[in-house]
């Protein structure tokens, strides 16, 4: 066994990890970053299209070329990096309690097993693909089932084409991208089946990625049931009408390869076993307003905490993220906070709470498509502020802020409670 | 020198051809098992409850009934030897009105006729003690304490590992497809044009043990297909039952179970479905819905947010009773069909049982001096400690690379698997657990096709699920 000690371990080495590491080397603190993979970059290695950097860089990038542009800059710090290194286990313990050091990490990798100590912990495991099972599609189970992400990998990565007839299931973005992409390698998309009247990609994909290639896209279309005894020969799709499957107008769709893209879960295996407590509704843990857990010391940011849409975004928060981390190693923690929970139509709001102190970033998600909406916050009776938005779509994650100015007044108030909705 | 001519050639390598293997292993004999799938346990032995039953679901009657006793008996011993996956967790049956208690007293007698080592009947009280995620709408009910689960494939791969150690030959991807006389022997031919020359047979062929008889001119009968769907929640679901439970039995099927597997998971199901083609392993969106209806009304926190996968497996029924015996046709071949529940359970027995058969039919029986029924513990990521896993990593620095994160299984341990033999996405699935977990294979897909690549040499498109024509990818970019 080896061991180790630092300020700060990140646990995962993509976008995530690295900005939220760079953040807090800046600042002064002792970082280590692990990576199961055999280099940093996360899934962003696999994104080969462009469209990532707009926001953070004003500039349109690969993701690899992303990747980089934060990788980059890690052999000019002193962050200690562990590739190929998988944490196998984390404990968390309350500060104080005999030692200071809160948090044990442990991972493997081919040089052996290492143990490592730390005031905090930074979760940044990303998420993984909802599969078949998850999403309960009925019928035989032939080869021939990906889901888009490992679809994904294995063509940009591998250099392996998953099959030449395709029908994707799900309209997520990586099923979107990936319609593209099988197109491109020669293999012919049949068709796109969406259960929901409206897909749940970004509109700019579904333009680029379907529009553009004659890419057949069924919304309010269900999957009954995957057919073919060895390799995939078609799926049933049966469209819903008024709420219900219109059996007789079910059709079938011949295709041998079937990518599923129909939804991301955030990966937080280690910080259920570490007892830190998950929000249900986005998967990921709850955070105060700054990004802290449950757990005193452990911070999450990127897809591990809730799934984005864009890269830029995971970046911004995982920078601030970094920047809490050290106020909270400084010792300098907010006077109070303020708790936020989601009202009419939004599904979720992250972080759980804010600090009446200082400018929070708020994260949310609708639970509808409506254009010339308005953001109401209010807390009880009173409405803080208002932000009129031309368009809200589930797909799309909202970002804003609400500082002092919104806050300050309910600084002094006892158990003033914001309520974020969609009047 | 002539042509070798084995002692015995059984058909079919599930959990009824392993258990003979394993037991004729400690013979003097030369024992060939042949197997028409790419790998051993493909076939109706993969996919089943995994439960070693209690003893008390069948009437002493059949023979069925007497070789579940006895084979749930011989679990232990068998664990001990080989190590595969087995717990006796006991068996619950729920009342959920006063009237199934008429149908479970039934139980209960037949259980202690049957000699069910402890099994009760409990109050509603005992009940929710011995399982507090009960619904509270139960009455009572029954406890077998015997009964148990087991992993049926991690089960069929150490029997035919140690079988092999004693001197068994394998062949798998081999499917007899004719059989004629050779002097006192049988010429057993195989689709791929190999053939063998064996003295006797056991034809332990599952859902094909019918074309196999016909194979031989021996008895015509017909085995049916009756299916099972279930649904498999991931090990972190909240609803996972500490033992076995099960609703009141019908007339046809033992109901919808909910079962908390050796490795963690949970299993609803099966349902009980008579088939027209004995290959339909389609799952069905009515069977599902109904699966989970029937799973909830015994624990009622089961949630859709816990499936990680739908599968099917199919019975191979033949009347109500198994069919083991000589066969009255064709002197040297001994039948095993009809293996339908509670054929896991009884399968130890049936190896003694048909070793037995075999005897009566003239071959001699000489104990092995050396037989050596103990397996070398093949080591899990998952089960050791750090420090334990700190010392494989020192030796074969494979162990140090996980590949498989959702049931941690490390690249020594598929490439251990894939050098056993075990070439097929599934069959490193059912040896390792790899892509068994909540992603399914999400992540570590392609890692495993890399790994097989690597290891055997094979082209990405020659690599297949499950043999046949089950390849896994449509080429190049
Ligand atoms: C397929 C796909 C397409 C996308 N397309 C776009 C786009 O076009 N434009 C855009 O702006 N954004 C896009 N995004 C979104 C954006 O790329 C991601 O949200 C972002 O990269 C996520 O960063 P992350 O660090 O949170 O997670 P990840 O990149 O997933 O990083 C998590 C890291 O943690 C590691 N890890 C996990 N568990 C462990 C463990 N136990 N031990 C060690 N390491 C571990 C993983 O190996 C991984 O490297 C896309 C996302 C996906 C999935
Ligand atoms: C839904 C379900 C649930 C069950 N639950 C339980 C339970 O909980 N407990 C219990 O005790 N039992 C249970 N059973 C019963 C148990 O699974 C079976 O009795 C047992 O697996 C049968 O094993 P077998 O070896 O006889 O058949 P199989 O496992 O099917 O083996 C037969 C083998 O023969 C091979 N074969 C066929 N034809 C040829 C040929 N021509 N040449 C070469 N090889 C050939 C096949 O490929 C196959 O591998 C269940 C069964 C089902 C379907």
């Amino acid at each position: 066994m080896m061991y180790g000690t630092f300020d700060v371990v990140v646990l995962g080495g993509g976008a995530a990890g690295m900005a939220s590491a760079l953040e807090m080397d800046r600042r002064g603190w002792r970082v280590a970053i692990i990576e199961r993979e055999s280099r940093l970059g996360g899934i962003l290695l696999q994104c080969i299209h462009t469209g990532f950097g707009l926001i953070e860089f004003d500039e349109e990038l690969s993701g690899p070329e992303f990747a980089e542009r934060l990788s980059d800059r890690i052999p000019g710090s002193k962050i200690t990096v562990f590739v190929g290194s998988t944490v196998i286990g984390f404990e968390s313990m309350e500060e104080g309690k005999g030692k200071a050091a809160g948090q044990v990490v442990t991972f493997a990798s081919a040089k052996g097993v290492t143990r490592l100590e730390s005031r905090a912990v930074v979760l940044a495991m990303g998420c993984r693909e909802r599969n078949r099972g998850n999403v309960r599609i009925p019928g035989t189970r032939p080869a021939g089932i990906f889901t888009a992400g490992l679809a994904q990998r294995l063509v940009n990565i591998d250099g392996i084409m998953p099959g030449r007839e395709v029908v994707i299931i799900g309209s997520g973005d990586i099923g979107l991208v990936m319609a593209r992409r099988m197109a491109w390698s020669g293999a012919r998309v049949h068709a796109v089946v969406e259960i929901l009247p409206r897909p749940s990609g970004l509109p700019r994909n579904v333009v680029q990625c379907l529009n553009d290639f004659g890419i057949p896209l069924y919304l309010s279309h269900v999957t009954t049931a995957i057919k073919g005894k060895d390799r995939v020969r078609s799926i049933e799709v049966c469209p819903v009408e008024n709420g219900a499957l219109a059996i007789s107008k079910a059709f079938e769709l011949p295709c041998d390869t079937l990518l599923l893209s129909v939804g991301l879960v955030p990966e937080n295996e280690l910080s259920r076993d570490a007892g830190v407590q998950l929000n249900p509704a986005t998967g990921g843990p709850r955070v105060d307003s700054q990004m802290m857990s449950s757990k005193s010391g452990v911070f999450a940011c990127g897809n591990v905490l809730h799934v984005h849409d864009l890269v830029d975004n995971v970046v911004e928060e995982a920078r601030r993220t970094g920047a809490f981390v050290s106020f909270w190693l400084e010792g300098t923690r907010p006077s109070r906070e303020i708790k936020v929970k989601a009202g009419s139509k939004v599904r979720y709001v992250c972080p759980g709470s804010l600090d009446p102190a200082s400018n929070n970033q708020v994260s949310l998600r609708s639970l509808v498509v409506k254009d010339g909406a308005q953001l109401e916050i209010r807390a009880g009776e009173i409405v803080v502020k208002r932000i009129m938005k031309n368009h809200v779509r589930p797909s799309e994650m909202i970002t804003f802020n609400l500082g002092t100015t919104e806050l300050g007044a309910l600084a002094h108030i006892d158990d003033a409670t914001i309520e974020i909705s969609i009047p | 020198m002539g042509e070798r001519v084995f002692d015995v050639a059984i058909i079919g390598a599930g959990v009824s051809g392993a258990n003979i293997a394993r037991h004729l292993s400690s013979y003097e004999l030369d024992v060939i098992l042949l197997e028409g799938e790419e790998d051993i346990s493909f076939g109706v032995s993969k996919a089943n409850s995994g439960i070693v039953h209690g003893g008390f679901h069948h009437d002493g009657r059949y023979l069925k009934s007497r070789l579940e006793v006895r084979g749930a008996a011989m679990f232990d011993r068998l664990a001990d030897e080989l190590g595969f996956p087995f717990q006796r967790c006991g068996i619950i049956a729920v009342a959920l009105h006063p009237d199934d208690f008429g149908a479970l007293g039934q139980l209960y007698e037949r259980g202690r006729a049957n000699g069910a080592p402890g099994i009760e009947m409990c109050s509603r009280e005992r009940m929710l003690e011995l399982e507090p995620k009960l619904t509270p709408e139960t009455v009572g009910g029954l406890y077998a304490p015997c009964g148990g689960i087991v992993e049926p494939y991690r089960f069929v791969f150490s029997l035919v590992e140690s079988a092999i150690k004693n001197g068994l030959e394998l062949r798998t991807n081999w499917r007899l497809e004719s059989a004629s006389r050779e002097g006192a022997s049988w010429r057993l031919c195989a689709s791929t044009g190999s053939s063998v020359l064996a003295s006797r047979i056991v034809n332990a062929a599952g859902l094909r043990a019918d074309e196999v008889s016909q194979l031989f001119s021996a008895e015509d009968f017909t085995i049916k297909g009756r299916k099972g769907q279930y649904w498999l929640l991931d090990r972190l679901t909240r609803s996972k039952p500490s033992r076995v439970v099960f609703p009141v039995p019908s007339a046809i099927s033992k109901g919808v179970l909910v079962v908390p597997t050796v490795e963690g998971t949970v299993l609803l199901g099966p349902t009980a479905t008579e088939l027209d083609d004995k290959d339909d392993a389609a799952t069905t969106r009515d069977e599902l819905e109904y699966i989970l209806r029937s799973a909830r009304t015994l624990i009622p926190s089961i949630s859709e947010t816990d499936v990680i996968a739908t599968f099917s497996g199919t019975r191979p029924v033949l009347g109500e009773d198994f069919m083991i015996q000589r066969s009255g046709l064709v002197p040297g071949l001994v039948q095993v069909a009809g293996i339908q529940s509670p054929g896991l359970t009884a399968s130890p027995a049936i190896g003694e049982y048909v070793t037995g058969l075999l005897a009566q039919d003239g071959l001699d029986l000489v104990p092995k001096q050396d037989w050596r029924p103990l397996l070398d513990r093949a080591p899990h990521a998952r089960d050791l400690s750090f420090e334990e896993l700190d010392q494989l990593i020192e030796i074969n620095p494979a162990w140090g690379s996980i590949v498989c994160r959702c049931e941690r299984v490390s690249e020594a341990e598929i490439v251990n698997a894939i050098r056993s033999g075990h070439h097929t996405l599934d069959g490193i699935k059912f040896y390792t657990r790899a892509q068994m977990g909540r992603c399914q294979g999400g992540f570590c897909g392609a890692r495993i096709l890399q790994l097989i690549m690597r290891e055997t040499g094979l082209a990405a498109g020659e690599i297949t699920k499950r043999g046949g024509n089950t390849t896994v990818i449509g080429g190049v970019v």
